[in-house]
């Protein structure tokens, strides 16, 4: 076992990130697991920024990383705000109900 | 580049709206929807004030170090200047016909103009104008959000319509979803550069790009196309653009698309610079596909407002195509086009809103209008002009903006690709002549009624005398802004 380095974080990060991207494609079921993937994507990004910064002695990936927590807050949020509204008009939250525009 | 005082200078535009915005939102959270009006009334005049505070830059020129804000994060300089002039506009032009629509039965689920929905269009607005203007990956990602937050709600602002909620939520995932994909690109450009702000970031990425480099550049460049809703990550578009309540869809149409297109051209331009030979195969793409897609998509649409959701992927494609010759004259076409494009989107929008029934609901599907050369044939003429224009039919002013594209790509020596967008906007002329042979030529279906409110006729007006052939008066000082615009992007190089 060496040393962690910054190529350990980058690939936490990256899986972290193909999970949550996966995670909003694949899932069939339920719009609240989207919500947590988008979580999940921004995470990761919070990782790469952190481990960037940290790796490089320069503060600025750190700063970036508040950015995006507190913009992640809002989204979520926000999301989830539309979320009940959508909920109270049809009852269902599943994602394949989500149709009722197409083509 | 400006010390901390005087960087207030540049952002004059940004702090009424903000300060507006502020305030208008305790004016409605203690007066609440009585003020809703009012709040729309000073919303306007807000934009319309901070509009006033562009003109002295972009009849000058505004370049060079005097431009940066706030160290290096905003850069406010003839582009951001246009861009910024177009969105307010655009966004004045979404307060003029909110009141009607949503005081009308179309909005009868909900009590009528909501103080909300000027404050959100106040925001979103305030968020593009940072977008336009930003020159790190910082204050880009701001404004990026700052816009996508207040459109997300914007699109769900009828909330008991259940169409309505399903475009802010599909709008919302797939945002969240491009803002994700696009922060993880900024995050490996900061690790393989060292750096946020773009010109250090275009400094660190000379020569060969690394595999970081590239992954990050390639994750930029698809966030980014979803911003825009460019093929292959459009496919919200359409239905953002059916289920929000027709005011917001002409907001989306125009301030938004402005914003992120300039947004992209920035960061082509100013980030990715002295990569061209490594976007410019993704951009030509992208650009060529949004043309094909649009206009085969749009065939078998019944629905008028997704009609024009296909028919915006179709001239974001035109957008793209002048953005991928990557030289000057290509970057000036392209806001050539932007500019156009925006005035016909208005006005076409502008008068879907003008239609309404004997009930008062909207007009939608094509079966609705049929015959509306005989019901109103004013509101007739006026599609008829827009409906040619976005074909590109040469007397009207959308030939122009699609001769100055094609101009700058062939000049480019890239005929061929010229040569393909030529075919595609062939199709795409079948449903825009469609929309009027509908309307001239079939047999009256519903009843309308003849009343519209002033605001709609000033604006369709405005439009379609823009777009007549009247407009190419304009063409000289539009090229004349358009080339410094173009010019203070490829300053850097």
């Amino acid at each position: 076992m060496g040393p962690v380095g910054i190529e350990h974080y980058l690939v936490v990060g990256a899986i972290l990130f193909v999970l949550g991207v996966l995670g909003i494609f694949l899932n069939r079921k339920n719009v609240i697991v989207i919500l947590m993937a988008v979580e999940l994507i921004l995470l990761a990004v919070n990782i790469n920024l952190v481990a960037f910064s940290a790796f490089m002695g320069d503060l600025v990936g750190q700063v970036f990383a508040m950015m995006v927590l507190t913009v992640a807050a809002a989204e979520a949020a926000i999301g989830l705000a539309i979320l009940v509204i959508y909920y109270r008009g049809r009852g269902t939250i599943a994602v394949d109900d989500v149709n009722r525009m197409k083509g | 580049m400006l010390d901390f005082p005087s960087s207030f200078g540049l952002v004059i535009p940004e702090l009424i709206l903000t300060v507006t915005g502020l305030a208008l939102l305790l004016i409605a959270a203690w007066v609440g929807d009585k003020a809703a009006r009012a709040v729309a009334i000073i919303a306007a005049a807000a934009l319309f004030t901070a509009g006033l505070f562009t003109i002295p830059g972009l009849h000058f020129g505004v370049d060079g170090p005097d431009s940066y804000a706030f160290g290096t994060l905003l850069k406010v300089d003839s582009f951001a200047l246009f861009s910024k002039a177009l969105i307010y506009l655009a966004a004045i032009a979404a307060l003029m016909v909110a009141p009607a629509f949503f005081n009308g039965p179309a909005a009868a689920s909900e009590r009528g103009l909501r103080a909300e929905y000027p404050i959100l269009i106040l925001f979103a607005t305030l968020g593009m104008s940072i977008m336009v203007s930003a020159s790190d990956f910082m204050t880009l990602y701001m404004g990026l959000e700052l816009n996508s937050l207040a459109a997300y709600v914007l699109a769900a602002i009828l909330r008991k319509d259940q169409r309505s909620a399903e475009a802010g939520l599909k709008y919302f995932v797939l945002g969240a979803l491009a803002s994700g994909i696009l922060l993880y690109g900024m995050s490996l450009l900061y690790g393989f550069t060292g750096a946020t702000d773009f010109a250090s970031v275009r400094a660190g990425l000379e020569g060969e790009l690394s595999n970081g480099q590239l992954f990050g550049l390639i994750f930029v460049m698809a966030g980014l196309a979803f911003k825009i809703a460019a093929v292959p990550f459009h496919m919200w578009t359409p239905d953002v653009y059916e289920g929000a309540p027709t005011p917001v869809t002409l907001f989306f149409a125009t301030a938004p698309k402005v914003a992120a297109v300039a947004l992209t051209a920035r960061v082509v331009f100013e980030v990715f610079g002295g990569q061209v030979q490594a976007w410019q195969q993704i951009v030509m793409f992208t650009a060529l596909a949004s043309i094909v897609f649009g206009a085969l998509g749009a065939i078998g649409q019944e629905n008028l407002k997704r009609l024009l959701a296909y028919s915006s992927i179709n001239n974001v494609g035109f957008i793209l195509l002048g953005l991928a010759v990557a030289t000057p004259a290509g970057a000036s076409s392209m806001l050539v086009y932007l500019f156009i494009y925006v005035v016909m989107s208005l006005g076409s929008f502008v008068a879907l809103l003008m239609l309404r029934g004997e009930d008062g609901s909207l007009f939608e599907t094509f079966g609705d209008i049929s015959g509306l050369a005989v019901t109103r044939p004013a509101i007739a003429w006026s599609l008829l002009v827009l409906m040619f224009s976005l074909a590109g039919i040469p007397p009207l002013l959308g030939f122009y903006s699609k001769f100055v594209v094609f101009q700058a790509v062939v000049s480019a020596d890239l005929v061929v690709f010229a040569a393909i967008a030529i075919a595609a906007s062939v199709i795409g002329a079948f449903y825009y002549i469609k929309f009027v042979k509908v309307m001239f030529f079939d047999e009256p279906a519903g009843l309308v009624t003849g009343k519209s409110e002033t605001s709609h006729w000033v604006l369709l007006a405005i439009c379609a005398v823009i777009i007549s052939p009247i407009g190419y008066l304009l063409t000289g000082s539009l090229t004349d802004l358009t080339n410094k615009a173009a010019s203070s992007l490829f300053l850097a190089i």
